[in-house]
């Protein structure tokens, strides 16, 4: 009985542990975050910045576009498919650039940006910090959330909402590639409809607002990651898995949160 | 336990009652040190008594339990984040591994700390670097990535790099480890000029016992945490203190155990194959 009582304790106690470290973990990161963003413009920094665009956005933007086209065809074609069953076929237009902007660029784009880029940000900082570079950067006076983090932290703020536009774009063309060339909806009503229905600011606006909170959420998990992992290779491997789980699982509940708020009426 | 030095001696580290501790396990309990203006001081110790975690206390990279570490009058771990940047661009460290940024290749990492913290022209600092990289003999290596290095090759950018923007202090972590004969003495050679050239104060961090007595002007021995002693090559190795002897004469048994701490070793063993019979 009181081995039993003993137990539960124990875990009740270890519970407790887990939920300090987890607090522990998000205040670091808090602090982190603050530390490493006021890090830009410095006299040298717009190099190292342009650098990390490249790298995280430049190079990433066959993978994304090329997705946008395959999403945009297949929503043309799964959209087709239902709306001709109600003679609706002529409002392709509309659902296909409505699912885009709000919903599916902003998320696909943001959940491959975790995975290409997001992924490499967090090995390569944890690389850099298991072969004490960072420390040795510390010892020569330089701070890495200045010259390191900050760099790829604002270089992530603004190339995944870039990404998200050409994403948005290509899907409405593959959309435009599968409905009016090749299902034969008129062209006139694809474009006519996009055009009366989509709101610059409640579709587009939203949309973008989303891309900017996932940019900040996705890269600011992955350089958390890279600079807060254990330095050996186990450390590096778990922490690149975590950057990918938890930042697509943070895009995904988040977009929930602001779709309630901006088209739920919450 | 204070350290008593002649009064015409500056000291530039005072290291007074540190205590530090990772988790349950005490790493320093009391350490006093005074490391003086201009001189060789080298610690010594076995494997895994903090002699690393020692210099980043030092660096200002892990803060103390208890005590202060004082260098040139400053409290270390009392200073903002930019006055202890500044107080670090006074320092160069020699790492174990080298260090070197991955991303740039050897004349740039050389140039690094003078780009980051000086305004001197491009011409300037490419002779700047030349001159450094000839101390250490690998001007002819400058356009190498740090991949292309060997070790020993690695630790000298990383030496030039160190010294670089010429620093005050430069503290040296295992420099002699994993090193063939010629980069070893290629090493002691170079830290012991380097030292009386720009007029440097060395911490040198290390097991290695001949190489150290070779170029230490003074010594501390630390184990189980503490300072265990100190004094001059020649002073310790004529000490009595078993502890200092087998350490000194590198005798595998003595007071520091060849054995980590475990349980009877014949029980261990016979409780093993017990287990087994009954499985």
């Amino acid at each position: 009985m009181q081995s039993k009582l003993k137990q539960g304790t124990a875990h009740i106690a270890r519970l407790g542990r887990k939920g300090c470290d987890a607090m522990e973990a998000l205040g670091r990161a808090g602090v982190f975050l603050a530390q490493s963003a006021v890090g830009i413009p410095s006299r040298e920094g717009w190099g190292l910045w342009l650098k990390q665009v490249h790298f995280v956005g430049v190079l990433s933007l066959a993978i994304v576009l090329v997705s946008g086209l395959f999403i945009g065809m297949v929503l043309a074609l799964q959209g087709y498919t239902i709306l001709v069953d109600f003679g609706a076929e002529q409002a392709l237009g509309q659902m296909v650039a409505l699912s885009l902007l709000r919903e599916l660029a902003p998320v696909v784009a943001a959940l491959l940006f975790a995975g290409r880029a997001g992924s490499a940000l967090t090995a390569e900082i944890g690389l850099m910090k298991a072969t004490e570079q960072l420390t040795s950067m510390e010892m020569i006076g330089v701070d890495p959330l200045r010259r390191v983090v900050a760099p790829r932290l604002w270089a992530g703020f603004v190339a995944l909402p870039i990404l998200t536009v050409g994403f948005s774009v290509v899907g409405i063309w593959g959309g435009y590639l599968v409905g009016v060339e090749w299902l034969g909806v008129f062209e006139g009503s694809y474009w006519g409809n996009m055009q009366a229905s989509v709101s610059f600011i409640n579709d587009i606006g939203n949309g973008m607002i989303k891309s900017m909170v996932f940019a900040v959420v996705v890269t600011w998990i992955a350089v958390f990651q890279g600079y807060d992992l254990i330095p050996t290779s186990e450390g590096i491997s778990r922490a690149t898995t975590r950057t990918v789980v938890y930042s697509s699982l943070a895009v995904l509940g988040l977009d929930f949160v602001l779709t309630a708020v901006m088209f739920g009426g919450l | 336990m204070k350290v008593n030095q002649p009064m015409t001696d500056v000291p530039f580290i005072e290291i007074e009652d540190l205590y530090f501790s990772r988790g349950d396990l005490d790493i320093f309990r009391g350490i006093n040190m005074t490391i003086l203006r201009g001189k060789v001081t080298a610690i010594m110790g076995p494997s895994g008594t903090g002699k690393t975690t020692l210099l980043k206390l030092i660096g200002g990279q892990l803060t103390p339990d208890q005590g202060r570490i004082l260098i040139d009058g400053q409290d270390v771990h009392r200073l903002s984040r930019k006055a202890l940047f500044a107080l670090r661009k006074r320092m160069g460290m020699l790492f174990q591994s080298g260090a070197l940024f991955s991303d740039l290749d050897v004349f740039e990492n050389v140039a690094f700390p003078l780009r980051v913290h000086t305004d001197l022209p491009d011409a300037m600092i490419r002779d700047l670097v030349l001159l450094k990289l000839q101390a250490v003999g690998l001007r002819g290596a400058r356009q190498l990535t740090p991949a292309e290095l060997s070790g020993g090759m690695a630790r000298r950018v990383a030496l030039a790099r160190a010294v670089a923007l010429d620093p005050e202090l430069i503290l040296y972590d295992e420099p002699f480890v994993g090193q063939d004969p010629i980069s070893m003495g290629v090493l002691v050679q170079l830290i012991k000029r380097l030292n009386q050239a720009l007029a440097l104060t060395s911490v040198v961090v290390s097991h290695d016992i001949k190489e150290t007595l070779s170029i230490a002007d003074y010594l501390y021995l630390i184990a189980d945490g503490q300072v265990v002693a100190h004094g001059t090559p020649k002073t310790l190795d004529t000490n009595q203190d078993p502890r200092v002897s087998q350490f000194i004469h590198g005798e595998p048994d003595g007071p520091v155990p060849f054995h980590y701490p475990a349980e009877s070793f014949y029980r261990d063993i016979l409780g093993q194959a017990s287990v087994t019979r009954a499985g």
